[in-house]
């Protein structure tokens, strides 16, 4: 008794519910259906267009499904403060230039979180290498300079000093201006005079050779040798010195693909050739091996010189063996002639600084001047101090997906989505009948949309496909299809009530497309929040979730509705065909209940055909 | 049409229905059986945490190994020192999990086992993971938990009331209990995978909620000015109102996530795939089943405690009350009239102006 009851009751409350928003809002988006697939039609051919056009026409795929190796740093948690952003991209960066320096540009290194780094390297490397290359804090190297010159451009003179000849060119002038000078406080043999005489020279360039002003001096002076002031000449043997020479000679350090070559496989105890860019001009040297190391770099500090006119410099404190072999390298050094009393701050193969020394530094306190900004000091400190990382990290986790193991798990979750996609295409044709074309055009477009947009994203955020991303996209079908089936029950309700297929349409819209707001929000909050927060697969899965969410509202709103008022004129379906899936009578609908039951009847009535 | 299609026409009708909200002490009773148990199992059993959480290595071997299970359970042992978990994948590949040892033992550990099983060691796919990376995952993962709960129940307290909000509130976390709980009782592992599962079923779970909690805000918009059915009754209409679109977005959900399971299962034997659609299925049915049986019969046990439902609830009782003592003396009447065809014209006529005239009978409907 009470549930027929209902039955008068609750029409009457939805009929007058919805008819006085709907007038305005939905009158005009029906009446132009044609418009939003249209729209929606550019949009795809635009986007698909943009595609080809950019050449990325598959997604990037994630290391885990297309082999490599992912490694996940994280600062260790003592450091405090010194886990900031600034840090975090200075490690960003030094670890970048350090995979990338294997000789594979498409390493990628990027922050995660507050405090972990993430380092892909896809297959085709050595992972074992480049994960001692990305975990290792220190590849700082003290070498001295045998040969240096601008590389690239114009300065084409091949230099014919190799390490076992030094050559040296007399102008000191074209020394880096970066001057070592030493400011012991233990001893008092050193004074302050080698600073004043060092900004005397090096003052107005900063840590760079005068490049502009001196064409190719370094080389001038060619064949002249003095092997016995390179420390490196005993070592070297004569065939090793022949090949650097000729590496050397070759170099163009303009290029990054020949930096990439360099450097990086440098084993400290020979000599070799390293590139460094000096006021963003680039510099080839030849290295002698490495005579002191980072690691014994105790402490480095930027400070500003207030006595001197020096401005910002780095003071570095030396541990005890760090100190003696400083001492001793600074001394033989101080002997030469530029460039070869300059050595090389070595960082990760790549020359960051070379400043000369003017007499032999004991004590283990040394300090670099230049006319260095603050920044340029304080990085450069940064280096010293940590070797090379702003942070020490830690590994988290090390994963090596082989080829072949990479390939079979994009397979199989290709054809999940396969089995998934077909289970559910299946359902809804039993279900749905006709109607499911409706939904299955729907879930084509959105998978387009999908597909095309996940290429896009691959070259502009560095959105890589893996498999938890894979996962969300198969549990985003689900998603997409409920949100026909709301809209698809609100036009059978309507049917039910008794009325024909486009009044139907069109008023089981406004409400459908409230739910499907609703619940689509929720589901991209979730997604959203798990963005933000959380680190590693986790954020692969949300991003896809998310972004299927929002082109869920996409394609319900600009495809499935238009498709569907545009259907409701087909006689197939608004006759009800048998298998229209919108069949009146097999619905249960009756139309007669409700004449009797609503005064209003005759004014719907009226209001009906017009907007339909 | 089908018959699910005739089940939804008669549901809609409310030909059919089953009273959800009367049964609710019932399923109250179930689900709170099923969360202590679940509780149970996590505090007895505790959760199986895989290698993600321990910190260790799994490795993978190419497909066709020639060597046994047990063989390679040797290896591992011998090149680790620790205990070697060995599965023999679907695709004839060896998963070969050691547990406690930190990154940078288990490369030595892998060249030594590549060498024992005859492999490059750049064909063994490896993961190694440090003891503290799964715990700062599901760190994360309960921080993302706790910040989407606050603000899911404040856009829920917003867009619809904040009863609804406690009621998918409590939903859902039955629903990652019972999840969790299965967990620990089957002894399935617990991994990454398994944590992006369970974060997953958040957003569904509710979604399904939303779905129901829509159509009882719309119909019990103007639920004072009748007298006809308590804010119960209406939540029971919803309820089965939206069954059969709440089956439909079930079976849809779980048939892809179906898919994924018989495929991460079957063919991969393990791995991501298999570890979050198997916490999604769990989770998914929980969701299905709390959102129908809990939430909402939840919302109407909290709105029954407003003053303005109680009073409703006593009118319409009461209402009933002389509805029934009419009908009785209408079929009184009817039998007396021994007349055939008299007593269906009656029972509409008798329903329709009993609205009509409670309606003009209260002040406040004839707004409308």
């Amino acid at each position: 008794m009470a549930d027929r009851a209902d039955r008068a009751g609750r029409p009457e409350r939805e009929y007058e519910k919805v008819a006085a928003p709907k007038r305005g809002r939905s009158a005009s988006a029906q009446s132009k259906p044609g418009r939003s697939l249209a729209l929606i039609l550019i949009a795809i051919v635009a986007l698909t267009g943009g595609m080809f056009l950019s050449g990325n026409t598959t997604p990037r795929l994630g290391i885990d499904l297309a082999g490599g190796t992912s490694i996940t740093l994280k600062a260790k948690a003592d450091q405090g403060s010194a886990i900031n952003k600034a840090n975090m991209d200075t490690a960003v960066d030094i670890m970048n230039r350090r995979v990338n320096g294997l000789g594979v540009s498409e390493a990628e290194v990027q922050t995660q979180g507050t405090d972990n780094i993430i380092v892909n390297i896809p297959r085709g490397t050595n992972s074992k290498e480049a994960q001692q290359q990305v975990g290792t804090t220190a590849k700082l190297y003290f070498r001295p300079v045998l040969a240096s010159e601008p590389s690239g451009g114009s300065t084409q003179s091949p230099s014919p000093s190799a390490s076992p000849s030094g050559s040296s060119s007399p102008n000191p002038s074209t020394s880096p201006s970066s001057s070592a000078s030493s400011k012991q406080k233990a001893s008092s043999s050193s004074t302050a005079s080698p600073t004043a005489s060092a900004t005397s020279q090096g003052r107005a360039v900063t840590d760079a050779l005068k490049a502009g002003s001196t064409p190719s001096p370094s080389t001038s002076a060619s064949g002249s040798s003095k092997p016995s002031a390179t420390p490196s000449a005993s070592s070297s043997a004569a065939t090793t010195a022949a090949k650097l020479q000729a590496q050397y000679a070759a170099l163009d350090c303009s290029k990054p693909a020949e930096r990439a070559k360099v450097g990086g496989a440098a084993k400290p105890g020979e000599p070799t050739i390293a590139c460094g860019q000096i006021r963003k001009v680039w510099y080839k040297y030849v290295l002698g091996p490495a005579a002191v190391d980072g690691t014994e770099v105790k402490k480095a500090q930027a400070v500003f010189d207030t006595q001197g006119a020096s401005g910002w410099q780095v003071q570095m404190t030396f541990s005890n063996s760090g100190a003696k072999k400083f001492a001793d390298i600074t001394g033989q050094l101080a002997k030469n002639q530029s460039p070869q009393n300059e050595f090389g701050i070595v960082l990760d193969g790549e020359v960051v600084s070379s400043p000369f020394v003017q007499q032999a530094i004991t004590g283990g306190q040394a300090e670099i001047s230049g006319s260095f900004t603050q920044q340029d000091a304080q990085s450069l400190a940064n280096m010293l101090s940590y070797g090379a990382l702003p942070l020490s990290f830690q590994e988290q986790s090390v994963t090596t997906v082989t080829a072949a193991l990479g390939g079979e798990q994009l397979h199989a979750g290709l054809l999940a989505g396969a089995i998934g996609l077909a289970l559910v295409v299946l359902y809804l044709v039993v279900y749905y009948r006709g109607l499911s074309l409706v939904a299955m055009a729907s879930l084509l477009v959105s998978a387009i949309l999908t597909y095309v947009i996940m290429s896009l994203l691959g070259p502009a955020i560095g959105f890589a496909l893996n498999l938890p991303a894979v996962c969300g996209a198969i549990v985003a079908i689900g998603i997409t299809a409920d949100s026909f089936i709301v809209y698809f029950e609100r036009i059978r309700d309507e049917i039910r009530e008794g009325r024909s297929l486009r009044p139907a349409v069109e008023r089981a819209w406004p409400r459908a497309r409230r739910t499907i707001l609703v619940s689509d929000f929720v589901s991209f909050l979730a997604a959203a929040v798990l963005f933000i927060v959380t680190v590693g697969k986790v954020q692969g899965f949300a991003f896809t979730l998310g972004l299927t969410t929002v082109l869920d509202v996409v394609v319900v709103f600009l495809f499935t509705k238009p498709l569907m008022t545009l259907l409701a004129r087909r006689k197939f379906f608004a006759s009800g065909h048998k298998w229209s899936g919108l069949d009146p009578k097999s619905l249960g609908a009756k139309p007669p209940l409700r004449r009797t039951r609503r005064p209003a009847g005759p004014a719907a009535g009226s209001v009906d055909p017009k907007e339909a | 049409m089908s018959k699910l299609g005739n089940l939804g026409a008669r549901l809609h009708r409310g030909e059919i229905s089953y009273d959800f909200v009367g049964k609710r002490k019932i399923w109250y009773g179930v689900s709170i059986l099923i969360t202590i148990t679940a509780i149970l199992g996590l505090a007895v059993r505790g959760l199986n945490m895989g290698i993600e959480f321990k910190g260790g290595a799994v490795f993978t071997t190419p497909t066709h190994m020639s060597a046994s299970v047990t063989q390679a359970e040797t290896y591992a042992k011998d090149a680790s020192g620790h205990e070697a978990i060995v599965q023999k994948l679907g695709n004839g590949s060896l998963r070969i999990q050691i547990a406690g040892i930190d990154t940078g033992q288990s490369d030595k550990i892998k060249q030594e086992l590549a060498k024992d099983l005859n492999l490059n060691p750049e064909k063994l796919a490896a993961d190694l993971v440090g003891p503290s990376w799964g715990q700062q995952i599901a760190n994360k993962a309960w921080e993302g938990l706790g910040i989407f709960m606050v603000l899911v129940v404040i856009y829920l307290a917003i867009a619809f009331e904040w009863r609804m909000a406690v009621a998918a509130l409590v939903a859902l976390i039955h629903d990652i209990t019972i999840t969790t709980g299965i967990y620990a009782l089957v002894g399935f592992e617990v991994t990454p995978g398994t944590v992006i599962g369970l974060l997953t079923i958040l957003g569904y779970s509710l979604y399904d909620t939303v779905v129901v909690f829509d159509s009882l805000k719309e119909q019990t918009k103007d639920i004072t000015k009748q007298t006809r059915f308590t804010y119960s009754d209406i939540a029971n209409m919803s309820i089965n109102g939206t069954l059969v679109r709440s089956i439909n977005t079930t079976v849809v959900a779980l048939l892809p996530v179906a898919g994924l399971l018989f495929i991460g299962g079957g063919f991969l034997g393990a791995g991501t795939l298999n570890d979050i659609s198997l916490s999604l299925f769990v989770g998914l049915a929980a969701g299905a089943y709390s959102s129908i049986f809990i939430a909402t019969p939840l919302v109407a046990d909290l709105k029954e405690r407003e003053p303005a439902m109680k009073a409703l609830t006593k009118r319409v009782l009461a209402k009933r009350a002389q509805a029934s003592a009419e009908e009785d003396l209408a079929a009184e009447r009817a039998v007396a009239d021994d007349s055939a065809d008299a007593a269906p014209a009656v029972v509409g006529p008798r329903n329709q102006p009993a609205s009509r005239s409670r309606g003009r009978g209260r002040p406040s409907g004839k707004r409308r």
